[in-house]
């Protein structure tokens, strides 16, 4: 990676609305440069989507998340691969992650009440030949995601004029 | 009652700080966006406080030797040799102060008598001239100029010398200006230094924040320099640790010890938990490569370009500086003084700077910006200002 695609990178990983210019400015690089660099980065797949991170308690949408821990029977030539995809198509999961240690998947469900992500467990998740085993953590709080804290997080202290 | 009779005159008439009087106007206002700040807008690195945490947990409150602890001198000493190529004995050469101001009092305190000189370069930190007014010296500042990247030259350094100079104080990378002295720069003053028998006081306190590509030298480490410098550093700026109060300078025994004595009569030492902090900051530093400094350190240039960048399309002259955190704007084009320029740009657009002549008579003409805020609120700021500069018809 180069110094100018990692501070890019940051840059927008902290705030991807900001404009060409100012990250031209800020990096010391050409518009031009900037320009390519970002759509290189996304053609390659390592910039994938500039969402926001929401704070969906504050909202008045109806709304579980749950962890699960899932044990399944690799397949040969395959690999965990296979069983992932079968999960990950789902549109209730949001993230699917292979894990070292006592369970190989680890993943994450979204749906709008409890009855809902039962029923993905009981019905879809555990139905599929290859899982042997789910265990499954609801989120009760949510303190912290992608760095930022959401309630009560650290204020600005400083004086407002010091030498 | 009056209290003429009792209050010492020297110290009673000397002015308050020009940035105080700034603050309690600033502080009033709602809404505002400071750019006045002169500290990181980081946290200290999580690990760091977390040493603090344990050393307090494990009952680690007590008095330290007056020099502080000694492994921390340790660190202090590795930090300097590998960083700056300066080395300094841990058990006699190094003394752990209540911040870098400490340090500088303690120095000039050791050495200054009453007559004696003390060159300070300007625009510049506002203590200096006071803490020489307090140890029953005299201030002379040396005026640098925009023309010289705000560097100190030999002629102006020579030009200010007299009989009775005793002492250079060195304000590299310097606040406010940003400028810097490179290693030419430094060894371009040391003749004059040598000539007329100075000892240097050289306050290092930003020399992590260097930028573009440059680097910091310190000027113990010129040729010939070592003997007549006190290097004053500390960890305020370089790791977000400003609260901690914790400071050192480094030089001949001789001196230190004298600066040994006033501090542990007047401080005894510095907080035990400030000190565990340093050492765990110096000691992470060693072991990682110093990467909480270059993730702050990238993160103000970035902000420094947008700065510096922001200020001359809106008109104004504005010197690139590749030190500490702040910019110093000419806000000459407006027509305003800098105390009417800050004032009403913190009443009618609530962003607060500071007036250039608060750092030396020679500031006026400029504003002291800080960016070490984010990007976000710089970013409203300098649209205010912008706003604001077109108004006075730039």
């Amino acid at each position: 990676m180069t110094k100018l695609e990692s501070s890019l990178l940051d840059l927008l990983k902290e705030d991807c609305r900001l404009p060409l210019e100012k990250l031209a400015v800020m990096t010391g690089a050409s518009l031009e440069e900037v320009a390519e660099t970002i759509d290189r980065l996304e053609k390659q797949r390592v910039i994938l989507r500039y969402a926001p991170v929401i704070n969906w308690d504050l909202t008045d949408r109806e709304r579980v998340e749950a962890m699960i821990e899932v044990r399944v029977t690799p397949q040969r030539d395959m690999g965990f691969d296979a069983v992932a995809a079968r999960i990950y198509r789902f549109d209730e999961v949001k993230s699917v992650y292979l894990m070292s240690g006592s369970y190989d998947l680890l993943v994450l469900v979204e749906a709008r009440t409890l009855q809902e992500l039962a029923s993905f467990v009981s019905a879809k998740l555990s139905t599929l030949e290859l899982v042997t085993g789910t265990a499954t953590s609801f989120v009760l709080k949510r303190y912290k995601e992608e760095g930022v804290v959401f309630e009560g997080g650290e204020s600005d202290n400083r004086l407002v004029i010091s030498p | 009652m009056t209290y003429d009779r009792f209050l010492n005159p020297d110290i009673a008439a000397v002015p308050p700080s020009g940035i105080r009087r700034f603050f309690d106007l600033a502080s009033t206002m709602k809404d505002t966006i400071s750019l006045g700040v002169g500290e990181p807008d980081f946290k200290t690195p999580y690990p760091i406080r977390n040493a603090a945490i344990n050393s307090l947990v494990d009952g680690e409150t007590q008095y330290t030797p007056n020099r502080g602890i000694l492994s921390l001198r340790r660190e202090i000493a590795l930090y300097l040799e590998g960083r700056y190529g300066i080395a300094y004995s841990p058990e006699t050469e190094i003394l752990v102060t209540v911040g870098a101001s400490e340090a500088i009092d303690l120095a000039l305190r050791a050495m200054v008598r009453p007559g004696d000189e003390v060159l300070v370069p300007e625009p510049s930190y506002v203590s200096y001239a006071p803490s020489v007014i307090f140890a029953g010296g005299t201030p002379i500042p040396v005026t640098t100029l925009q023309a010289d990247d705000f560097r100190l030259k030999p002629e102006h350094l020579a030009a200010a010398v007299t009989e009775r100079t005793k002492l250079l104080i060195l304000p590299y990378p310097n606040n406010p200006t940003g400028g810097i002295m490179e290693k030419a720069d430094l060894e371009a003053i040391a003749p004059v230094v040598a000539e007329h028998d100075l000892m240097v006081i050289s306050d290092e306190i930003y020399s992590e924040l260097v930028y573009d590509g440059k680097t910091h030298t310190s000027f113990a480490s010129i040729p010939g320099m070592y003997p007549r410098t006190i290097t004053i550093n500390g960890f305020s700026k370089a790791f977000a640790m400003t609260g901690w109060r914790v400071g050192y300078a480094c030089g001949a025994k001789d001196i230190l010890d004298v600066m040994n004595k006033i501090h542990q009569y007047g401080i005894m030492c510095a907080p035990r938990m400030g000190q565990v902090a340093a050492e765990e900051a110096l000691r992470r530093g060693r072991e990682n490569g110093y990467e909480d400094v270059l993730t702050m350190r990238e993160s103000y240039d970035r902000r420094r370009r947008l700065m510096v960048e922001s200020f001359r399309s809106m008109g104004l002259d504005c010197f690139e500086p590749y030190g500490a955190f702040y910019v110093f704007p000419s806000i000459r084009a407006t027509g305003l003084s800098s105390e009417e320029f800050c004032g009403r740009l913190l009443r009618e657009k609530r962003v607060a700077a500071v007036p250039g002549n608060a750092f030396g008579a020679c500031g006026e003409g400029n504003i002291r910006c800080c960016y070490a805020t984010a990007v976000d609120k710089l970013t409203v700021a300098l649209d205010r200002i912008a706003d604001f500069v077109k108004q006075c018809g730039v």
